[in-house]
């Protein structure tokens, strides 16, 4: 990997610019070099202790190969390895393109789309442990809040939602998106908005509006932006806990966990830390390419609109 | 073109029939959105607002049939079941989210001063360790954590928790900073070492005072990724050291817990990173904005 370049910095040789002999150029010498490396020593003892010594004991811990005979065998292991698959995949790309769709929505010019972005943020601040128990109880059976709109506006008696393996993965997923929606958005309308008037104007006078300026003018600008965050997404959502442990919590009957509840329910329910380990680990295989890919956009990619 | 250039009358129809259909839309998709995002919240008031503990909160209702504060002031008078120590488990959280913020500013803002502004060589080496943490999911690493706690003596410790999350927001800290800090010139950290200004000098009195709106992103950044934070708060303490984002944990343990008050916990405690956010908009808007176009 092309790494040796200063990561970022060398992104922007124009800002970042000095003449010739500034601080940024020289060698660093003497007490300079020693106050540099007293600052930098934090984080590198950080690094050190707090990812690079339990990253190392996970490798060991996860090492046997016969744990992986083990989690094969486990037919819960084989059906949690789908669920996840299924849950970042759905959630990350419907999030995502959905999060592009209505960045586009909420800068249309009107006092109240302009007002609806404050509820509709509110999920974001809300923390994710009460968001998920919130809810499971709306969806807890006849007795829940979903249940009970159902019956009053449409007269039919809801599903029990937790005895469907669908219908339950579907919630975890609908939850998560719920969480996390309001972020990207967010930072697509940052996006958006940086995108200079006249090319839009450009684009008019050309013909493009509407699906075609989108398909045509925006999107192509918002591409690079599109993938990175796509990318960052799924590391997230390949890791995310909460959502699955507290909505469904693995119900029905544990058909519904990923492979984050899987590993916390081997190691601390049913005290096998190695097997959790090894079930965590198995994710590496997609994990890395993907932090790779990740790496080398954040590194070399000019993302300049 | 031409045609759209000089718009005859049913052009001129059919455009405002087009812009009546697109308002309509988007007032439908409006409240569509409305409804999506507040539901949970709405049935976060609804549990919160029962009056009796036990499991007539859940039952079927739509409305507060017979709303009362008496699981608020449960939760404020310390009554309620698992609540005993909600200001105990508040200024638990308080004390997480606090010192992880501060040291993930403190940590963050050191080391990208050192690779940003000096050009330490081999900086690329930070850089890199920064993304790779950033790409591993902090959830994927619990078990090893558990373990090594025990081995720093931190077991059951409120550092422990706080050693994890600023290991988790340092990476993004340093990330933006790096970002934010090539856009502010580098003359003006010659000019203070012409003037004699020592390197620390430099950083408290320029780089600093300069950076304060991204620094406000990353204090915020590390203050939620704590506040949110319930999978490290559940394996790294125990109910000795109980915040209250482990107070939710009772979920499948005891369905009996009053649940009034345990959600009406939960609204409390969604009030200070509101505070917060809305204190700070400015900077968050500012940043999320170089965030997007650069990273």
């Amino acid at each position: 990997m092309s790494s040796t370049q200063p990561v970022l910095t060398a992104r922007y040789p124009a800002t970042a610019k000095g003449p010739g002999g500034s601080l940024g150029r020289r060698r660093l010498r003497g007490p300079e070099l020693r106050w540099a490396i007293a600052f930098v020593l934090p984080y590198a003892a950080l690094f050190l202790a707090f990812v690079v010594y339990p990253f190392g004991y996970a490798l060991w811990m996860a090492g046997r190969p016969a744990l992986y005979a083990e989690l094969m065998s486990d037919p819960l292991y084989l059906s949690t390895v789908v669920n996840t698959v299924l849950f970042v995949a759905v959630g990350v790309n419907v999030k995502m393109f959905l999060a592009l769709l209505l960045s586009g929505f909420f800068l249309r010019r009107r006092w109240w789309i302009k007002a609806l972005l404050v509820p509709f943020i509110l999920p974001w601040l809300i923390a994710t442990a009460q968001a998920c128990v919130s809810f499971h109880w709306m969806l807890i059976d006849q007795r829940g809040l979903l249940d009970g709109l159902l019956s009053a506006l449409f007269g039919i008696d809801g599903p029990i939602w937790f005895n469907d393996r669908g219908l339950a993965f579907g919630w975890n997923v609908a939850a998560y998106i719920w969480k996390w929606l309001p972020f990207w958005t967010v930072i697509f309308i940052a996006a958006r908005m940086t995108i200079p008037r006249d090319v839009y104007d450009a684009a008019e006078v050309d013909g493009a509006t509407g699906v075609r300026r989108f398909a045509h003018v925006t999107f192509p600008l918002l591409a690079n932006l599109y993938l990175i965050c796509t990318l960052v997404s799924t590391l997230w959502m390949l890791g995310d806990f909460t959502t699955v442990y507290l909505v469904s919590g693995g119900a029905p009957a544990l058909s519904t966990e990923v492979l984050a509840t899987l590993g916390y329910h081997y190691a601390f329910e049913t005290a096998k830390p190695a097997l959790g380990m090894a079930a965590v680990m198995s994710a590496l295989p997609v994990l890395i390419p993907v932090a790779i890919v990740l790496m080398r956009r954040l590194q070399t990619n000019e993302v300049q609109l | 073109m031409s045609a759209a250039a000089l718009p005859g009358r049913p052009a001129r129809r059919r455009y405002r029939l087009r812009r009546t259909v697109v308002e309509a839309g988007s007032i439908g998709l409006g409240i569509a959105l409305l409804i999506w995002s507040l539901l949970p919240v709405y049935n976060m008031f609804l549990v919160a607002l029962d009056p009796e503990e036990g499991e007539i909160e859940f039952d079927g209702n739509i409305w507060p049939s017979d709303p009362s504060l008496d699981g608020f002031r449960d939760v404020v008078t310390q009554e309620a079941r698992y609540l005993e120590d909600f200001w105990h488990q508040l200024g638990n959280s308080l004390y997480i989210g606090l010192f992880t913020m501060a040291l993930t500013v403190l940590v963050g803002s050191l080391a990208s001063f050192a690779v940003g502004r000096m050009r330490l060589s081999k900086a690329s080496l930070l850089t890199n360790a920064a993304l790779l943490t950033y790409a591993i999911p902090a959830s994927l690493l619990i078990v090893p954590y558990y373990a090594i706690m025990h081995t720093y003596g931190l077991s059951d410790n409120l550092w422990a928790v706080i050693a994890a999350q600023v290991t988790f927001a340092t990476p993004f800290a340093v990330l933006i900073l790096q970002l934010y800090s090539n856009l502010v010139p580098f003359e003006f950290d010659d000019a203070a070492r012409v003037d004699g200004a020592s390197v620390p000098q430099i950083y408290l009195r320029i780089y600093l005072p300069l950076m304060t709106p991204a620094l406000a992103v990353v204090a915020i950044y590390a203050l939620l990724l704590a506040w949110n934070d319930y999978l490290y708060q559940a394996v790294l303490l125990s109910v000795r050291n109980m915040t209250v984002s482990m107070t939710q944990g009772q979920l499948f343990e005891d369905v009996d817990a009053p649940w009034n008050a345990m959600m009406a916990a939960g609204i409390l405690y969604m009030l200070p990173p509101v505070a917060l956010l809305f204190a700070l908009r400015r900077y968050v808007v500012a940043s999320l904005t170089i965030a997007s176009v650069k990273g």
